[in-house]
């Protein structure tokens, strides 16, 4: 165990729990600015308790998000100094564009819809919750981007050991970040659709109020339309990895040896023939290249060291993503055809989105042990290795004080939050009051 | 090009310790200048809309060193690495208290958070940078107790501008005591540094303290703001030649590619920005009223 590892772990760690958060953050603001429009189009009280609901849920959540969101921006300089140094000319320039068109967007209009809902105009403080929402998904496509450029770098040179970016347009529309942005946001989106399905079924086990199947017939449209684009650009995002990372989908797939008509292996043993060639080049004859014959190759062109990803997690976290997301979304479709045409929804399909919550979440955490796991033993494919990554004068002592700090206060703060959102969804929505004079500020969304 | 964007990221900075300076104070005072949950409630009212947009100018200036100067972003927060840790459990638990107070039953967590989490950054911040222009414990601890007591007494006078009652009384009553203590600590930590700036912050400190005596809270406030912001500019100043001892601005520095890019990026968006939110404060600029729930 040395400084390199533990800094790894602290990445892990921090990261995988950062987005827990954001997903939610991410779909769910989306969702609540859908609720206000409908309420302000229809005028129908039930919107605004659905707003007001789940914009509380969401507040309690997105907190978290902005939080452990400090962290990674410090993270890159404090553990991984030669890293920074090396990308920084390219790999900084969507980090600072996300804090100057995303951050600063989310943060001042969330403060001025939290504080506005008698101080500003309603048109107004309807904008202010969509530019919010907007905000939170810019900043995804920024920081996609920008992880994008470690797995596929383009637009650059490398002069004096150091990352020079020659082309921010490549940078930006880098095709990795084109198929990765509507991947990981759909799936955010799959996410808070299992969310508000959770907490929607929850109290339709309880209750006959007609808002609580509207709230869920919003989430599983949402729900299945997300779907839909993450399995499109998963797809694409297949044939991409074959192109770029190689290595990553070989340790994927368990592939060992260059293999023509590969086939897909949907656990050790058991395979269907030719099925990997089909999804990685739509040809069910094309060779696809092994774990194992790459290493050769590679060593050829590097020189001698290890360069295949750890296999093991890599091979079930790619399985783990796609049954729990396939399942999470075929729930929507099915719940989508039990409430046609003003059915109501059964209620043993209520319980199972209850059950279901935890899928969208562990699905989209396994997509990133496939996503980053697979990129080892590179932070930027090809040009610097992890171990060359991390910053020479920090010591092991304080890698590990700092990585127990953050685990043990992340894990405080993940038992609050969910103590405090699921007192939340049981109390329920407070009732409006049908527009008195004084009203003020629900007391539950200010300080 | 190179310091152009020196000068954009002390800018950033400046108007980071400038704004957040003010919430920090708040945070710190809001339990002792306050009697019962309502008047807690309205203290923290003053800074609910706007603390985390502050916030966000840190996350920019981090975000503009990163990709104008990588290896002064590197070197700064791996040298400093545990101060930094704590500024992050800081900034984490704090930004939790404020969010989550006012959605649980007992707050008592959440504002134990907002005052730990307010003082650990509003020190530190100030023993970092002391301690990369002077490399001395002392230095860093005045820098420090200079930071940690300027955000008190700037936090003070912000509440006395934006409460009325009991609060407003109190919050004036601290700020002249916090002026008493800012005051020392601001000779000791600003004629180290001996230039022009670093002497208007100290007297604009003194005026600021006079204001307030005089119920000029308006003018308290600019004094202080222009105090920290002078006092900012000083330190950056400093830095010119050598962010880090032993790097130049020149060695640290991204290309001339990426630094174009950077610059019309700032160009478009730096002004909405301020625009947007300025105009925040401009919405919330009444006092906070007590109000009974």
């Amino acid at each position: 165990m040395d400084a390199l590892d533990l800094a790894r772990w602290q990445f892990g760690v921090t990261t995988v729990y950062h987005f827990l958060f954001v997903p939610l953050t991410i779909g769910l603001g989306v969702f609540v600015a859908g609720l206000q429009t409908a309420w302000h189009r229809t005028g129908k009280e039930h919107y605004l308790r659905l707003t007001k609901f789940f914009g509380k849920l969401f507040l309690i959540n997105f907190a978290m998000g902005v939080v452990t969101g400090i962290v990674q921006e410090f993270q890159f300089g404090m553990n991984w100094s030669e890293y920074s140094t090396f990308v920084g000319d390219v790999f900084g320039a969507p980090l600072a564009m996300e804090a100057l068109l995303a951050f600063f967007m989310e943060s001042t209009f969330l403060g001025l819809w939290i504080f506005g809902w008698e101080r500003l105009p309603k048109k107004v403080h309807l904008a202010c919750i969509w530019a919010a929402a907007i905000g939170s998904n810019l900043s995804a496509y920024f920081i996609l981007a920008a992880n994008a450029w470690m797995k596929h770098p383009v637009g650059y040179e490398v002069v004096d050991g150091r990352a020079r970016m020659t082309d921010l347009w490549a940078v930006l529309t880098n095709p990795t970040a084109i198929a990765q942005v509507p991947h990981v946001v759909a799936a955010a989106f799959i996410v808070a659709g299992g969310f508000v399905l959770a907490v929607s079924g929850y109290w339709l086990l309880r209750t006959k109020a007609p808002m609580w199947r509207s709230a869920a017939r919003a989430a599983l449209v949402m729900t299945a339309l997300a779907g839909a684009v993450v399995a499109g650009t998963g797809d694409t995002s297949a044939r991409l990895l074959y192109e770029q990372q190689p290595m990553k989908l070989a340790a994927a797939e368990g592939l060992q040896r260059d293999t023509a008509g590969a086939p897909f292996s949907i656990a050790p043993g058991i395979e269907i023939p030719g099925l990997l060639s089909l999804l990685a080049t739509h040809d069910p004859t094309a060779t696809v290249q092994g774990t194992e014959d790459l290493q050769a190759k590679l060593e050829q062109q590097f020189g001698p060291g290890d360069y295949r990803p750890d296999q093991t997690i890599v091979f079930w976290s790619f399985r783990v993503m796609i049954v729990f997301g396939l399942t999470a979304v075929a729930l929507s479709v099915l719940g989508l055809w039990l409430t046609r045409r003003r059915r109501e929804l059964p209620p043993w399909l209520a319980r199972i989105m209850v059950l279901a919550l935890p899928l969208p979440f562990l699905a989209m955490i396994s997509g990133w042990l496939l996503s980053e796991i697979g990129r080892q033993p590179w932070t930027v494919t090809g040009e610097l290795l992890t171990a060359a990554s991390v910053s020479p004068g920090v010591s092991l002592t304080e890698v590990a004080i700092s990585l127990t700090i953050f685990t043990l206060l992340y894990g405080g703060l993940a038992v609050a939050e969910a103590v405090l959102l699921t007192r939340h969804v049981r109390k329920g929505p407070e009732q409006t009051e049908p527009a008195p004079a004084t009203e003020r500020l629900q007391p539950s969304l200010m300080y | 090009m190179v310091n152009l964007w020196f000068v954009i990221i002390a800018f950033l900075w400046t108007g980071y310790f400038v704004l957040e300076g003010f919430d920090f104070g708040v945070g710190l005072l809001a339990p002792f200048v306050s009697r019962g949950p309502e008047q807690h409630r309205q203290s923290l009212e003053t800074i609910g809309p706007v603390w985390d947009g502050n916030e966000v100018w840190l996350i920019t200036a981090v975000g503009a060193m990163f990709a104008a100067f990588p290896a002064w972003y590197a070197g700064m927060f791996s040298a400093f690495y545990l101060p930094v840790v704590l500024i992050l459990v800081g900034l984490i638990v704090r930004g939790v208290g404020l969010e989550w107070r006012g959605k649980v039953t007992n707050p008592v967590w959440c504002d134990l958070g907002i005052v730990v989490g307010s003082a650990l950054p509003a020190f530190l911040w100030g023993a970092v940078f002391a301690d990369v222009l002077f490399d001395s414990t002392l230095a860093a601890l005045v820098g420090g107790l200079f930071t940690l007591a300027t955000c008190v007494l700037h936090g003070a006078v912000f509440l006395s501008l934006k409460t009325d009652g009991p609060v407003r009384r109190r919050a004036r009553a601290a700020a002249l005591a916090a002026s008493a203590v800012v005051l020392p600590l601001a000779v000791a930590a600003l004629s180290s540094l001996g230039s022009i700036p670093a002497l208007i912050s100290m007297a604009a400190l003194a005026a600021g303290a006079a204001l307030t005596y005089r119920r000029r809270e308006g003018w308290a406030f600019t004094a202080t703001a222009g105090a920290i912001a002078l006092a900012s500019v000083a330190v950056f100043a400093e830095l010119r030649g050598a962010p880090l001892p032993g790097i130049t601005l020149t060695d640290a520095a991204s290309g001339p590619y990426t630094l174009t890019m950077l610059s019309w990026i700032g160009l478009i968006t730096l002004p909405f920005v301020l625009v947007y939110q300025g105009w925040t404060y401009w919405v919330f600029r009444k006092r906070v009223a007590l109000t009974a729930h």
